[in-house]
């Protein structure tokens, strides 16, 4: 054991003796062990990412939005010739079905929503707004939060008050100078007043590919019963066009259940599936939304994702280890004679084995270390070549293009599990491809290796 | 009386290709405690062989060799090993320092292969101290081997051979590299240590080397040709 040590000790003062040879030999280690770390640093944050955007959709939360059908002969026809209107959607007869079926709901578990684009307007300002007619849940449910006064209450919706909440977007619009809180704003030809502004909330990129991203920060919401009754198209969204004109019909463009337990999710998500079922049989006009199945989603990819890029850069990580094998070999050549001398002084063969294998571990052990370091700094390189990039390289064209967006939208997370990981495989690697040329030293004849010059 | 090592019958044969060389052809020695012997001989008289025998670096085809109490001919090579670091020390013409180390290190080296832990314990520490001051370098403990003269390298050979208390220094052609001053500066230092009673076997061709010991045998073809300084040793020089 105390053998060891003292080898250990001399072989990383030798080390240090030749510094540049040894540096050059790490060097290989040095960047395997450093691009395991920001390889899985980068999908460590990518995915960290798509589990916020996901969560902030409620991992208690069941989705079911009113998808407009493909356009196709069998679609409802209120008149034929030259207008009609497009009936789809969920309809009240689903919401209170829901309502009836799904037992653990917790009591204020089930927001029906509707949506309407409208122009909204105050004084001079004007701006299209998504209008949201929706129940006092809604706040909690979207986990959004108040800027100022507050959101919609039950006793607006009971009283359909003409009330609205701005979402921070709108309000900085409508707004600029003015407080908007009891300010009368327009929209369409109604006035009506604000009570409250919500937070800032970031975008929710699309996920999983079955939900568009949402931007709260353009939202006006509005008790969803004075939505219902006072807009006065009511259901309809008509667009006409020279000659003819189309309408749709739409009574809730999305219902949101909250589960009570995270446990619940996936069954009760099953049986808000056969339920629609039933009453949407004829036509695929809803879809169903589970964050918490995107969640699992997002975690199988960022599973693939490691796999993949953990691999590639264990690709590396071995070269790394072939180049020190190479110089090792190398060196048990150089140091033919060194060998001979160790065995003459009383050094088993044995002895040499594993003189030379701690000499590799080492080797690689302290790229291995290097490489940590640098792994480790991967956030910050990355913020500042991002720094650099948006300072001195990107217009501002490419930096909104789809690529400099990319870019610009990582955040390298360090997954600390790869840490060790990383270097246990670098002083695994000095290990494996240490024993060729180990075995080699041992080999010598010490009277061959005291002869040689 | 006790024996340092005692060769009897050894033969020792190569194959070279399809050729057998005999190196030794049947060499009985034998080595008192506390001897001084200078083998002497030309290149391929078998000398070499020889040290490489008596050195445990190599086990003869027949015959044994017995150092200090224990037969060394059928050793494995483990226990050639352990012979070696314990029985013997090694002084090579070349000096044969490991380059990398310091002067304290090469001088601890033996140390390392002992059996055992191979820790140095403070004892083995002083006694490295003590050897490098005998030796002159206390003062160039950090030195290493490209910073010191032949004649210091040599030394430290010399201090690295006398760690593990070897019952025979084994000194190949020491002044062979050095130049006549320093030479004979290594030369008292190998007599000094014969005089505390130390075995010393050297191999040397120089017969004016090889008269600083005690007894003198001369090797030809394999064999012990003499014994003692051989009469026309001058002549066959020349």
């Amino acid at each position: 054991m105390l053998r060891l040590v003292r080898t250990i000790q001399l072989a990383l003062k030798s080390l240090l003796l030749h510094k540049l040879r040894s540096g050059l030999t790490m060097l290989g280690i040095v960047f395997g062990v450093f691009s395991v770390i920001a390889m899985l640093a980068i999908g460590e944050g990518a995915s960290q990412q798509a589990q916020q955007q996901v969560l902030s959709l409620g991992a208690t939360n069941i989705i079911v939005r009113s998808v407009k059908p493909p356009d196709d002969a069998s679609s409802s026809q209120a008149s034929g010739g030259r207008g009609s209107v497009l009936r789809y959607g969920l309809t009240r007869q689903d919401y209170r079905l829901l309502a009836d079926t799904i037992p653990n709901l917790t009591g204020k578990g089930l927001v029906p929503v509707r949506e309407l684009m409208m122009e909204v307007r105050f004084q001079n300002h004007v701006m299209n707004s998504r209008i949201v007619g929706c129940t006092a849940d809604y706040l909690d449910m979207n986990h959004l939060a108040m800027a100022s006064a507050r959101f919609i209450s039950d006793r607006d919706c009971n009283d359909m008050a003409n009330v609205v909440v701005l979402a921070q977007g709108t309000a900085e619009a409508l707004f600029p100078i003015e407080n908007p809180i009891n300010q009368t704003i327009q929209i369409g030809s109604q006035a009506y007043r604000v009570v409250g502004v919500t937070q800032a909330r970031t975008a929710s990129a699309a996920v999983g590919g079955s939900l568009s991203g949402q931007d709260f920060n353009k939202d006006v919401y509005i008790p969803l019963e004075t939505l219902q009754s006072r807009m006065n198209t009511g259901d309809l969204f008509i667009k006409a066009t020279p000659g003819s004109f189309s309408a749709e019909s739409v009574i809730f463009n999305q219902i949101t259940l909250q589960v009570g337990q995270i446990e619940d999710v996936v069954r009760t998500a099953e049986v808000v599936r056969e339920t629609i079922q039933r009453t949407h049989s004829t036509k695929v006009d809803y879809a169903i939304v589970v964050p918490l199945e995107l969640l699992r989603q997002a975690e199988q990819l960022r599973n693939i994702f490691n796999i993949v890029l953990g691999s590639i850069a264990g690709i590396s990580l071995l070269v790394g280890g072939i180049g020190i094998m190479n110089i090792m070999l190398a060196t048990v050549t150089e140091r033919t004679r060194e060998i001979g001398i160790r065995r003459a002084l009383g050094a088993r063969r044995r002895d040499i084995v594993q003189q030379f294998i701690i000499e590799t571990v080492v080797l690689s052990g302290t790229g291995g270390l290097i490489g940590m370091a640098m792994g480790l700094s991967t956030p910050l390189v990355f913020k500042a070549g991002k720094w650099i990039l948006v300072k001195y390289i990107l217009d501002s064209t490419a930096a909104t293009s789809e690529m400099g967006r990319m870019f610009l939208g990582m955040e390298p997370q360090i997954a600390y599990w790869s840490l060790p990981v990383a270097f246990g495989f670098s002083v695994f690697i000095g290990l494996v491809f240490g024993v060729y040329p180990a075995n080699a030293a041992a080999k010598l004849d010490p009277i061959e290796a005291l002869r040689h010059s | 009386m006790k024996y340092a090592a005692r060769l009897i019958d050894i033969r020792k044969h190569y194959q070279l290709g399809t050729v057998e060389v005999q190196a030794l052809r049947g060499v009985s020695l034998d080595i008192p405690q506390g001897d001084f012997l200078a083998i002497m001989g030309q290149s391929g008289s078998g000398k070499s062989t020889m040290l490489n025998l008596l050195g445990a670096l190599d086990r003869p085809t027949s015959g044994q060799y017995i150092l200090g109490e224990r037969d060394v001919s059928d050793m494995t090579d483990d226990e050639l090993s352990e012979a070696r670091n314990s029985m013997i020390g090694f002084v090579f013409q070349q000096f044969n320092l490991v380059q990398q180390y310091t002067v304290l290190e090469n001088i601890e080296l033996p140390i390392l292969y002992r059996p055992g832990s191979g820790a140095i314990s403070p004892k083995d520490h002083q006694k490295c101290l003590e050897l490098a001051n005998r030796v002159g370098l206390g003062d160039r403990l950090d030195h290493r081997p490209f910073q010191l003269s032949g004649g210091q390298q040599q030394r430290v050979a010399i201090a690295r051979a006398l760690v593990n208390d070897p019952a025979i220094v084994l000194a190949d052609e020491p002044t062979g590299n050095l130049d006549s001053s320093t030479g004979e500066e290594i030369m008292r230092i190998l007599g000094e240590l014969h005089d505390e009673g130390r075995t010393i076997i050297m191999v040397t061709h120089e017969a004016d080397v090889a008269e600083n010991a005690n007894r003198q045998i001369y090797m030809k073809d394999g064999l012990i040709a003499g014994e003692g300084i051989f009469p026309g040793h001058r002549a066959i020089k020349a």
